[in-house]
């Protein structure tokens, strides 16, 4: 293993005079699951997206593989193509049914043919518990299962990392279970994925490694067990015990 | 997070470093950009002044450019009638205001009428249809001889006679009829859920729909709406026909008088004065509307 997939060096962002990401220095290595925390407004969301380049960053790099992201002379939909994010309201195309949701990537962007496509899309429906709801449109679908069908849609294209957005906060709690039982097989079947969220009892058996962000800086990080247990840093643990005691 | 303070979020609000210096990568990054985006605009420019200086020469080097030019352009032709156009037109403007107003009054009536579900407003709502349907259905040039002539010739007391008023009657009956489906289209649009919310507070039927529903569906349509107000604008010249000195009468009186077409030109330019700024407005709302809309998806 030589480079990480995922490396971020000195990540500025600001919206006009609101500076959000101060300075973000951040690793994820091949197959680990990093999750982050924080406080709501600060700065989780902002930094999935200056990943993906959906939103341009003010100053230091994004790395995939060896390929600067960051590089303005680099095209950003080609890019893209090694990543993938879900985000906290599915956002799945609702003209489209699940499998054209899945399909649409592999097909438009890869030029995957139309029965390979779908051919992958039904296994990765099936795996994903959604074998029945191919036809379905997304109207049709809970919760639960539109974020499931929305992961499907970012596996489908085979991408290097998954960017994963607070996938389970707009779900009910008891389909939180089965989103985050999807990600704990992703991480068995050896995927890279940075994720923001709020389930702190999943990332403390899921996650490889917890960073907290605040002030715009990554203020802690290391493994689950010690930033969940026994974090350094005195705002992580007012953090922690905000969120735990709910 | 409810739990956070009114002053840590001040103090996240007004984080600050002033020792922050951009990287060189950072002004590398700047660099390319701006030379890139000046590359963009001396080939924009570029580009522009080649088709224009392409269609000019197509023009001028066509063979019948010199009658056309004397015709059609001349300068002395121009300045003499202008001020006569200049007067005519203020009649469309004239025109414009009153029907518009009237337009979105009747407009907004006729869709509040359609979209309404309660069973005793069935025959309005099928008067409603029915205008609709026939009023879209003929074209404004010929409402305007049917109103212009037809109600004048029907001599019912109080009918008016001035031509203007008839064209205005014509544009209104026919604006109406497009604009109502537009504001239907609108008050369709918005979510239920946002009705039964204002009901959930309390809000009688009528507060919903003044406080809530129409506000959020006139937002929704403003942009087809002001391009059908930039197309009445233009066919006020239509009511030419009946014969008011508006800037296209006036314009034509002045051409058949000594075969000189210049005065068309002068009242197409009063008209173009008044539609580009309204279509200018008109592109704003539109990309200030989309950019609203990415913000409520959130993402
Ligand atoms: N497009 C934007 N324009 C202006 N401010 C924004 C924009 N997106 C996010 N912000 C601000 O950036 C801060 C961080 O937002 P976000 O990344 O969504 O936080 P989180 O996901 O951690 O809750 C917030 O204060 C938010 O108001
Ligand atoms: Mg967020």
């Amino acid at each position: 293993m030589s480079e990480p997939p995922l490396r971020i060096r000195g990540l500025r962002k600001a919206y006009g005079s609101r500076l959000v990401l101060r300075s973000i220095d951040l690793d994820v290595a091949e197959h680990q699951v990093v999750c982050l925390i924080g406080g709501s407004g600060s700065g989780k969301s902002t930094l999935l997206r200056c990943v993906d380049l959906l939103d341009v960053v003010d100053d230091g790099t994004v790395h995939l593989g060896g390929t600067e992201l960051t590089d303005p002379r680099l095209d950003a939909s080609l890019a893209r193509r090694q990543i993938s994010i879900v985000f906290q309201a599915y956002n799945l195309f609702p003209h489209l049914s699940v499998l054209d949701n899945i399909t649409l990537a592999p097909r438009q962007v890869h030029k995957v043919p139309r029965r390979q496509a779908e051919e992958t899309a039904r296994e990765l429906l099936a795996r994903l518990g959604l074998a029945d709801k191919a036809q379905d449109y997304p109207d049709r679908l809970s919760g639960g299962q539109q974020q499931r069908a929305a992961i499907a849609r970012a596996l489908a294209t085979d991408p290097q990392v998954l960017l994963f957005d607070e996938i389970t906060s707009a779900l009910d709690p008891e389909l939180v279970g089965e989103v985050l039982d999807v990600v704990a097989d992703l991480k068995e079947r050896g995927l890279t994925i940075l994720m923001a969220t709020h389930e702190m009892g999943f990332a403390r058996h899921a996650a490889d490694r917890i960073c907290f962000l605040e002030d715009g800086v990554i203020r802690e990080q290391g493994s689950a067990e010690q930033v969940l247990t026994d974090p350094r840093h005195e705002s992580t643990r007012r953090f922690l015990s905000r969120v735990l005691e709910r | 997070m409810e739990h956070e303070t009114t002053a840590e979020l001040n103090q996240q609000a007004d984080m600050q470093d002033e020792q922050y210096r951009p990287s060189e990568r950072q002004l590398e990054r700047e660099r390319f950009r701006r030379a890139r985006k000046r590359r963009n605009s001396w080939i924009a420019t570029l580009c522009t002044l080649a088709s224009l200086v392409a269609a000019v020469a197509a023009v001028v080097a066509s063979p019948g450019w010199d009658r056309l030019h004397s015709r059609f352009l001349d300068g002395a032709e121009f300045r003499r009638t202008f001020s006569a156009v200049l007067d005519g037109f203020w009649l469309n403007v004239r025109m414009f205001l009153i029907a518009e107003v009237l337009i979105l009054v009747l407009g907004l009536l006729i869709a509040l009428v359609r979209v309404t579900r309660s069973p005793g407003l069935q025959p309005l709502r099928v008067a409603a249809t029915l205008y609709v349907d026939v009023f879209r259905g003929v074209p404004t040039l010929l409402l305007v001889f049917l109103v212009g002539f037809g109600l004048p010739a029907l001599q019912l007391q109080g009918t008016p006679s001035q031509p203007w008023v008839l064209g205005v009657i014509a544009l209104v009956l026919s604006y109406t009829a497009y604009v109502g489906e537009v504001l239907r289209a609108g008050l369709n649009s918005v979510h239920p859920a946002q009705r039964n919310a204002a009901r959930a507070l309390g809000l009688s039927e009528s507060q919903t729909l003044r406080r809530v529903i129409l506000p959020q569906a006139v937002r929704n349509v403003l942009p087809p709406l002001l391009n059908d107000f930039i197309a009445l604008q233009k066919d006020t010249a239509l009511v030419a026909v009946l014969g008011p000195l508006e800037a296209l009468r006036v314009a034509q009186i002045k051409a058949d008088y000594d075969f000189n077409y210049t005065p068309y030109l002068a009242a197409a330019v009063l008209f173009i004065a008044v539609t580009i700024p309204l279509t200018r407005y008109a592109d704003r709302l539109q990309s200030r509307g989309a950019q609203r809309t990415w913000a409520e998806a959130g993402q």
